[in-house]
């Protein structure tokens, strides 16, 4: 039985990815609508196997490491991909009714978006840290293609810079997977940590950390390494921008948390976590800055993900050497800002998508009058916006909580800063947008009205997002499902 | 027990669905929007007052679940929640009504309503928080929900104050999150409790007790204007003039004071307050911002701008009240939140309805309105000389209370307070007396409607009329039970330990 | 000095050179010429240094296999990208042209369905 829910979460999306490379956009729609349907059916299957029988190691073809692949089936990889199904297939959902059918590039968006979400899944479950690599350069490759579908120069513009920064972060963290394995005969990240555990090993270079978090950190766009990240995300198609700035640089960020939480405490330094805890500071400062100076909306939105990825670096400053409670209440913390953002991220970039289309343009000051014509869709970035300046009872703000508590009680107390002023300046561009929405005097006459259920979608991402601060008890008790006798099948 | 679980809820929940609902109303269906607005209105008022009601015979409301681990969230109904609770209650019903009259021929009623409901769910909700974090997660809801309002003529002006109360109540709401997560951290989580939880704290606590009080009072008197966090106050006057009600009778300034009440009474407890030397701090501060906001109002010009710095003045009689160690102060004090809501409530109805019947905005413009429209003007009158604090009136009571509980616990500078805020207070409304009787009219009305033979629209002249046979009777009937002095004396006598 | 260490030390070297050629040049495809070179002296790097057993260690083998072949489809896919990139725009380079007519819902890639 796991059999088949493991090749439905791995390979079957890259079934449908060739099917629908097949077809044209039309077809390629009804072959992704009853793939995503699917592919949430597996992802549920999963969760419930999990929390049935506990969390479990997963041979690939029953070659047990380290030289065969192992898969990783724990609470966490379960959270994520219960998140993918959720806001993958809303996107997914969206872009089949957004994007238009007659133009005859569109229909690569299908396969490109089953390879992206094949990949995802790759890093979700990972274990192996080459596989990891190719995970992450599935993802990656399938992104670059998404931003410059059908795109004129600016697009790909945007894409050359994502994927150069993209493949240099690659080359970095395969640096750093090859020097790792010279150290340790294994590839296994599980094997790893159990080595460096047992004190068999003399102390690591710290430098193989440094490299592998650099070219990480690359992908994921942090701070001073952001600059691919506002022109990609802003000038891909809404879809395409909400899968980005939800999943796609979380893929890299989830591979940087597991290599910490695993083996930071051998392998990392204080003085590194402090650093990346830094930069997310100064992301968060500095990209909420930039947002609130940006003209269009997606620039905006765009800006506001570089400040947001910036909290999620605080991880590794309060997981370093520190009490297991603390620990725990940091990755609690970290786990529901990432849903949170996804969520909140997605359900932005889709009502953005929907407000320009009807305004016919993409500036913030272009949005007056647009309350009375598509209220719905301004609703649901409204809600969003709540959760991003992570105000009760959003997920948002339970994250935030989380951060607060670790920060204090692990005697960090210069994160209090960051934490509550990232609040008060992403208010100031989430603001900035609602009150152009306000301005009476426009002289736009013509409003499209985009299709119905183009504006519930991102109203759904942007209730959950809001209402997750109401259910994190249950949302985090997945993330906490343990291990099962044994750890292996 | 089943009913003492829903009734909180069902309360919190009547404004929320009714929000949920206008908005989904199409703008055009006025009429089913009134319905809707004043149906949830009158729901919501006689559920509030069957909690009051089991209140009073010794029955408890309470509901809660756990958000996140170890941190609860509790809506919990006791005497001090429903004296919060039933003046909301009954203002938010006057105000709709206002509010409908006022915004006839307006654009955007839909997305005003839809808010104005939003708001009202969330004071509802800052009177029944059970601890500091739901009252967190409710007060930072109602700063979400009021912006809208203060924005909704969409004017620069509107803009720019709508950005002066933004910044200044999500600063207040950030420090309010630093301290309530600090405090959270050092001792977990403390739900409201009589007597509050600080009595015998350890020494070692002292300090970081202090400064989580200093930022709690800091948080919390952004909203309740206290001097120098009242600078978004004046500014959001621009709003029209039933929001101008709501925030400064009722919703904003109230809640930022009934948080002060409850952190002073029910976290940290008078005696621990008192120990720590919080309370003289805080006397000081309040006594002060209650000779500032008069001395301001003096030199305004603009009607609504004098009531703005005159509410500035009177929220702090409450905070002041709360620092008069003895039970007869400190009900006068307390009982200040209903007798200051319901005669500020009546002087903006009263303001409004000069607005939009003659175009008043400006005090000098008001010469001989004593004529043209009585009823609005006897109802400033008496209002304003409850605020003066003019026996029977409800002001009198609350300064007399006050007066010979501070006597009591022989703070005489306190009365020295009263006497020249009344004074002040004096100063700045007899003028206004004065022209809209025996004044007379010198030039024409700046922009006159006219509303058949009733000197206002209908839907503007109940209200304020309502509100002040309230504030008289206030006075008149304090000794009575279920007045509101007496109600401030049941909550001083079961949940305040002095 | 022993053959794995020369690789290793190749490795280094060739990804300095590519780094800096990738930092420094601006035409796209030095850029992608130069990220090729990374890629070698990365790879160069894992035969060098991650000999695990005495003798060869098929895991680093299979590494740069894998890894020749994800730079070869990363290289297509820059190639194609670079290729469409200068024949919209004539530039070979990333620079930002002077800022023309940015407005308008097609600019920012979102089209109205007809």
């Amino acid at each position: 039985m796991i059999l088949w829910v493991m090749a439905g979460l791995l390979f079957t999306p890259l079934a449908w990815a060739v099917l629908t490379l097949l077809t044209g956009f039309r077809h390629g729609r009804w072959i992704s609508w009853l793939g995503i349907v699917l592919q949430a059916l597996v992802s549920v299957g999963l969760w419930a196997f999990v929390t049935r029988d506990g969390g479990f190691y997963y041979p690939l073809g029953g070659w047990q490491s380290p030289l065969g692949i192992e898969l990783r089936v724990d609470g966490l990889a379960v959270t994520f991909v219960l998140l993918t199904a959720v806001v993958a297939g809303a996107c997914g959902w969206h872009a089949s009714l957004y994007l238009d059918p007659e133009k005859s590039w569109h229909r690569y968006f299908w396969p490109l978006f089953w390879f992206l979400w094949a990949g995802l899944n790759v890093v979700w479950l990972g274990d192996d840290l080459f596989n990891l690599y190719v995970g992450l350069e599935l993802i990656s490759l399938s992104a670059v293609g998404l931003v410059a579908l059908g795109g004129q120069a600016g697009a790909l513009r945007a894409a050359l810079r994502y994927l150069l920064a993209a493949l240099l972060g690659s080359l970095f963290y395969l640096l750093g997977v090859a020097l790792l394995y010279g150290q340790f005969g294994s590839l296994s990240l599980s094997g790893i940590a159990g080595l460096l555990e047992s004190g068999d090993v003399e102390s690591v270079p710290v430098v193989i950390m440094v490299l592998m978090l650099f070219g990480l950190a690359m992908k994921t766009a942090l701070f001073p390494l952001h600059k691919w990240l506002p022109p990609a995300h802003g000038i891909a198609k809404s879809p395409v921008s909400a899968l980005l700035s939800a999943l796609v640089v979380k893929a890299s960020f989830y591979i940087a948390a597991r290599v910490w939480l695993e083996t930071g405490h051998h392998m990392g330094g204080y003085a590194l976590g402090q650093l990346l805890g830094a930069l997310g500071g100064a992301a968060v400062i500095w990209g909420s800055w930039l947002a609130f100076r940006q003209e269009k909306l997606k620039q905006v939105v765009a800006y506001s993900s570089v400040a947001q990825i910036g909290y999620l670096f605080l991880l590794f400053p309060l997981t370093w050497n520190v009490s297991e409670t603390i620990s725990v209440q940091a990755q609690q913390g970290m786990t529901l800002q990432v849903i949170s953002h996804a969520l909140a991220k997605s359900a932005m970039f889709l009502a953005a998508g929907n407000l320009i289309l009807s305004v016919g343009s993409n500036r913030v000051d272009a949005l007056a009058g647009v309350s009375r014509f598509l209220p719905f869709s301004l609703f649901s970035f409204g809600l969003a916006g709540v959760s991003l300046m992570g105000l009760p009872p959003s997920g948002g703000f339970a994250a935030k909580w989380l951060l607060l508590q670790a920060s204090l009680a692990s005697g960090q107390w210069w994160w209090l800063a960051v934490l509550l002023f990232g609040g008060l300046l992403s208010a100031a561009y989430v603001f900035r947008v609602y009150r152009a929405s306000f301005v009476e005097k426009t002289d736009v006459d013509e409003f499209y009205h985009p299709h119905r259920s183009l504006e519930v979608i991102p109203m759904i991402l942007a209730l959950l997002s809001l209402g997750l601060g109401l259910v994190a008890e249950p949302v985090l008790s997945v993330m906490a499902i343990s291990f099962s006798e044994g750890g292996g099948l | 027990m089943t009913t003492g679980v829903l009734l909180p809820v069902l309360a919190l929940m009547t404004s929320l669905l009714a929000s949920v609902v206008i908005f989904a109303l199409p703008e055009r269906m006025h009429g089913v929007r009134v319905l809707i607005n004043l149906g949830a209105a009158g729901l919501k008022l006689v559920l509030v007052g069957v909690m009051i009601w089991g209140i009073a015979q010794g029955r408890e409301y309470e509901v809660a679940f756990e958000m996140l681990p170890g941190l609860r969230f509790v809506l919990r109904a006791d005497a001090l929640s429903m004296l919060f609770a039933g003046l909301s209650g009954v203002l938010w019903l006057l105000t709709t009504i206002y509010a409908v009259g006022y915004l006839e021929d307006s654009p955007n009623r839909s997305r005003f309503f839809g808010f104005f409901s939003l708001c009202v769910a969330s004071t509802t909700g800052v009177a029944l928080a059970g601890n500091l974090f739901t009252f967190f997660l409710f007060y930072e809801m109602l700063t979400l929900s009021t912006y809208p309002l203060v924005v909704h003529r969409g004017t620069e002006k509107a803009l720019k104050a709508g950005r002066n109360y933004i910044i200044y109540t999500l600063t207040g709401g950030a420090v309010l999150l630093l301290a309530i997560a600090w405090l959270h951290g050092l001792v977990g989580d403390l739900p409201f409790q009589a007597g509050g939880h600080f009595a015998d704290v350890e020494e070692a606590l002292h300090g970081p007790l202090t400064i989580i009080f200093v930022l709690l009072i800091a948080g919390l008197g952004v909203k309740a204007a206290l001097v120098p966090l009242h600078g978004w106050l004046p500014q959001a006057m621009v709003a029209p003039a039933p929001v101008s009600a709501l925030l400064h009778a009722v919703a904003v300034v109230k809640a930022g004071a009934f948080g002060i009440v409850r952190v002073v009474f029910e976290v940290y407890g008078v005696s621990a307050a008192h120990a720590l030397g919080l309370l003289s701090g805080l006397a000081v501060v309040a006594a002060f911002t209650i000779i500032y906001g008069s001395v301001r109002a003096l030199y305004q010009v603009d009607l609504k701008k004098r009531l703005a710095f005159s509410t500035i003045s009177q929220v702090s009689y409450i905070v002041l009240g709360l620092c008069l160690l003895g039970p007869v102060g400190v009900a006068g004090g307390l009982v200040h939140l209903v007798h200051q809501g319901i005669m500020k409530i009546t002087l903006f109805f009263c303001a409004g309805n000069y607005a939009e019947t003659l175009g008043i905005h400006r005090i000098d413009e008001l010469d001989g309105a004593g004529r043209r429209m009585p009823a609005t003007s006897v109802a400033f009158t008496l209002g304003a000389f409850g605020m003066i604090g003019a026996p029977p009136l409800a002001g009198f009571i609350t300064k007399w209370k006050m007066g010979s509980g501070a006597l009591t616990v022989g703070m005489d500078w306190v009365v020295v307070v009263l006497v020249v805020s009344s004074l002040l207070n004096a100063a700045y409304f007899l003028p206004v007396v004065h022209r809209l009787w025996f004044a007379e009219q010198r030039t024409p009305w700046p922009q006159e409607r006219r509303w058949g033979r009733l000197e206002t629209s209908a839907w503007l002249i109940w209200p304020p009329m309502v509100t002040t046979v309230f504030l008289v009777l206030a006075g008149l009937l304090a000794a009575m039970p279920f007045s509101p002095l007496n109600w401030a004396g049941l909550i001083v006598m079961r949940e305040v330990a002095l | 000095m022993t053959p794995s260490l020369l690789y290793a030390f190749a490795g280094v070297g060739l990804c300095t050179i590519g780094l800096y050629g990738f930092v420094r040049l601006a035409h796209l495809l030095r850029k992608l010429l130069a990220f090729n070179l990374i890629g070698s002296g990365v790879f160069l790097v894992m035969v060098g240094l991650a000999q695990h057993h005495n003798g060869p260690d098929p895991v680093p083998q299979a590494l740069v296999l894998t890894g020749i072949v994800v730079a070869i489809a990363a290289t297509a896919l820059a190639v194609v990208l670079i290729r469409r990139y200068f024949h919209l725009s004539g530039q070979t380079t990333l620079a930002e042209p002077a800022r023309g007519n940015d407005e308008g819902a097609s600019q920012s890639g979102e089209d109205r369905q007809r």
